[in-house]
């Protein structure tokens, strides 16, 4: 297994106990995910080789590559969503708070309440209305005290930044919004379960300048109760969002570190030449 | 080396293949149409004079006498519509569900051809079937057997149609669902089906229109009935029953109500259709 270059031991080295010592005096940030030798298949062709990463609670990290690279893969391998493919292939590890995701006795279902998504391309159910679209997932899972729903509701809207522009509009189609409320729409929707992370995959790809200003503004206010992964193949983006950013390029992990160690001292040559636009 | 425009010569050669072609086409689409019309003009020629309140209304007269109507026909049609809908609609629409959510491409492509072979299937076949099956058994003609024989026909032809509209679902949905941490089966139910319900309930009323004018399957099961009786268990009317009767028998009074009543039918399957064009008008699923 190809160790990864930890710039920041107290937090990424904490895994091997030895490093642990060292840094005694700053306590290291509590970890969300730790995922250990991942490697991923579709049919025969390997998508993701032998990828280790820790994830920081509260904190956003952000996966960047070029298109192909795997980044969508590991983000979906995080809320076991890779298994809707058929004859897909995983090994290795990946822990949430130190659980197991993929022991054979825990439901995937029960991983996705307490890892939410964000998709692509806004996905708002086209037989719902805009509240019924926030508050689907709880209705869905059995919540049915009105009082909860609509509390809930304004809660994830708000969260969503999105409560000032529909909260006149609740019974309006959740389809007949802009592209970009549509998304935040869709962030508020995954807020409504409460899941502990939310990961992102290229949330702002189909959107404007403005409305891709909005979502990251919102990112950022989400930082503080969350822990976000995002994939973005916008680099400005990885730098103005994350705090944390790994680089992948054919399937694998090249570089992992803090953002700003990332983008302004790369330890590997094919992470400046993507920084730098030399390529991808 | 310059090219030359066309000579004229040719060119007249090409404007008359052209409109050879033209009319070939045009008088393809006018010979799709011209059936339709054909039936309704004599449907409304021979019929219409006989569709009055006493046909709704009205039990068949014995022979000889004027008058009477169909209502027992009409509500033994609905009642055998019930029953098939029972079998068909459930079955067809839980299979292609199946087939489009679950199932597995092997099992998925012998169920289609199997699908396929039963929607290709002469529907007098079915008739057949099921008199052996239910009608011996029982020592009598039935409702329940018409409707089994007319359900079996539903199941494949709203399986197939239930299959295609939810194929049609963009994934985005299922995985929207999925994520929020929603169990399968309740993504399938809430969002999937949901989403496809117009295409569904299309597909379902295409599929009774085209079992509300069989006659075959109908003639060893229902048998018909020329009384107001609705015990399940006994024989019972059906329109295109008694318009085939009516048909083929001797009397003018007869005949004219034959004609009235496959106007009646025409035009209900008629209203189906307009039904069904409404719903999918406009039928537009984004895709994610």
């Amino acid at each position: 297994m190809k160790v990864m270059p930890s710039p920041d031991p107290s937090v990424f080295e904490r895994s091997d106990g030895a490093a642990l010592d060292a840094v005694e005096t700053e306590p290291a940030p509590p970890l969300t995910f730790q995922v250990k030798a991942l490697s991923m298949w579709y049919g025969g062709k390997q998508a993701i080789e032998n990828v280790s990463l820790d994830v920081v609670s509260k904190a956003v990290t952000a996966i960047i590559g070029p298109s192909g690279c795997g980044k969508s893969t590991f983000l979906r391998c995080l809320n076991r969503m890779h298994e809707l493919v058929p004859r897909t292939r995983m090994e290795g590890t990946v822990l949430l708070d130190g659980e197991d995701l993929y022991l054979t006795n825990v439901n995937p279902a029960i991983v996705r309440r307490r890892v939410g998504m964000v998709f692509q391309k806004s996905n708002p159910f086209p037989t719902m209305s805009i509240g019924e679209n926030v508050i689907v997932g709880l209705r869905l899972n059995g919540v049915r005290d009105k009082k909860f729903l609509n509390e809930r509701l304004e809660k994830s809207l708000r969260m969503a930044a999105l409560w000032d522009e529909v909260k006149d509009d609740l019974h309006k189609p959740g389809t007949s919004l802009s592209g970009g409320q549509q998304q935040r729409l869709c962030i508020a929707r995954a807020l409504a379960v409460e899941p502990e992370v939310i990961l992102m995959d290229e949330p702002c790809s189909a959107l404007d300048p403005i409305a891709t200003a909005k979502i990251e503004e919102l990112i950022h206010e989400l930082r503080s109760q969350y822990t976000i992964v995002i994939v973005t193949h916008n680099m400005q983006q990885a730098g103005r969002v994350s705090d944390f950013t790994a680089f992948f390029y054919m399937g694998r992990l090249i570089e992992f570190g803090t953002t700003t160690k990332i983008f302004t001292n790369p330890t590997e040559k094919q992470t400046e030449d993507y920084i730098t636009g030399r390529f991808g | 080396m310059k090219m030359k425009f066309q000579t004229a010569n040719q060119h007249t050669w090409r404007t008359i293949k052209n409109v050879l072609a033209s009319a070939a086409t045009f008088l393809s689409a006018v010979l799709v149409i011209a059936p339709l019309g054909l039936v309704f003009f004599h449907l409304l020629a021979n019929g219409l004079s006989s569709v009055n309140w006493d046909f709704f209304t009205h039990l068949p007269k014995p022979v000889g006498e004027a008058g009477g109507g169909m209502a027992n026909a009409i509500v033994g049609s609905l009642i055998l519509l019930g029953l098939g809908s029972m079998i068909g609609i459930p079955v067809g629409v839980l299979g292609g569900v199946y087939l489009a959510e679950y199932g597995t491409a092997r099992a998925n492509s012998v169920l289609r051809f199997v699908a396929d072979v039963l929607n290709g299937v002469p529907s007098i076949t079915w008739g057949v079937v099921v008199y052996g099956l239910v009608v011996l058994r029982f020592k009598s003609f039935s409702a329940y057997a018409g409707g089994l024989a007319l359900g079996l026909i539903m199941i494949p032809l709203i399986l197939r149609t239930t299959e295609e509209v939810v194929l049609l679902v963009p994934n985005g949905y299922r995985e929207a669902s999925l994520a929020l941490g929603v169990a399968r089966w309740k993504t399938i139910v809430h969002i999937v089906m949901k989403t496809a319900s117009k295409g569904i309930i299309t597909g379902i009323l295409l599929a009774l229109a085209r079992i509300a004018g069989e006659t075959a399957p109908l003639l060893f099961t229902a048998f018909g009935n020329r009384f107001w009786d609705h015990n399940l268990a006994q024989p019972i009317a059906a329109l295109p029953l008694q318009i085939f009767t009516y048909a083929i028998s001797p009397y003018d009074d007869w005949h004219r109500q034959a004609w009235a009543g496959a106007l009646v039918l025409v035009i209900g399957i008629f209203c189906v259709n307009v039904v069904v064009r409404i719903l999918t008008r406009g039928r537009k699923i984004s895709v994610a």
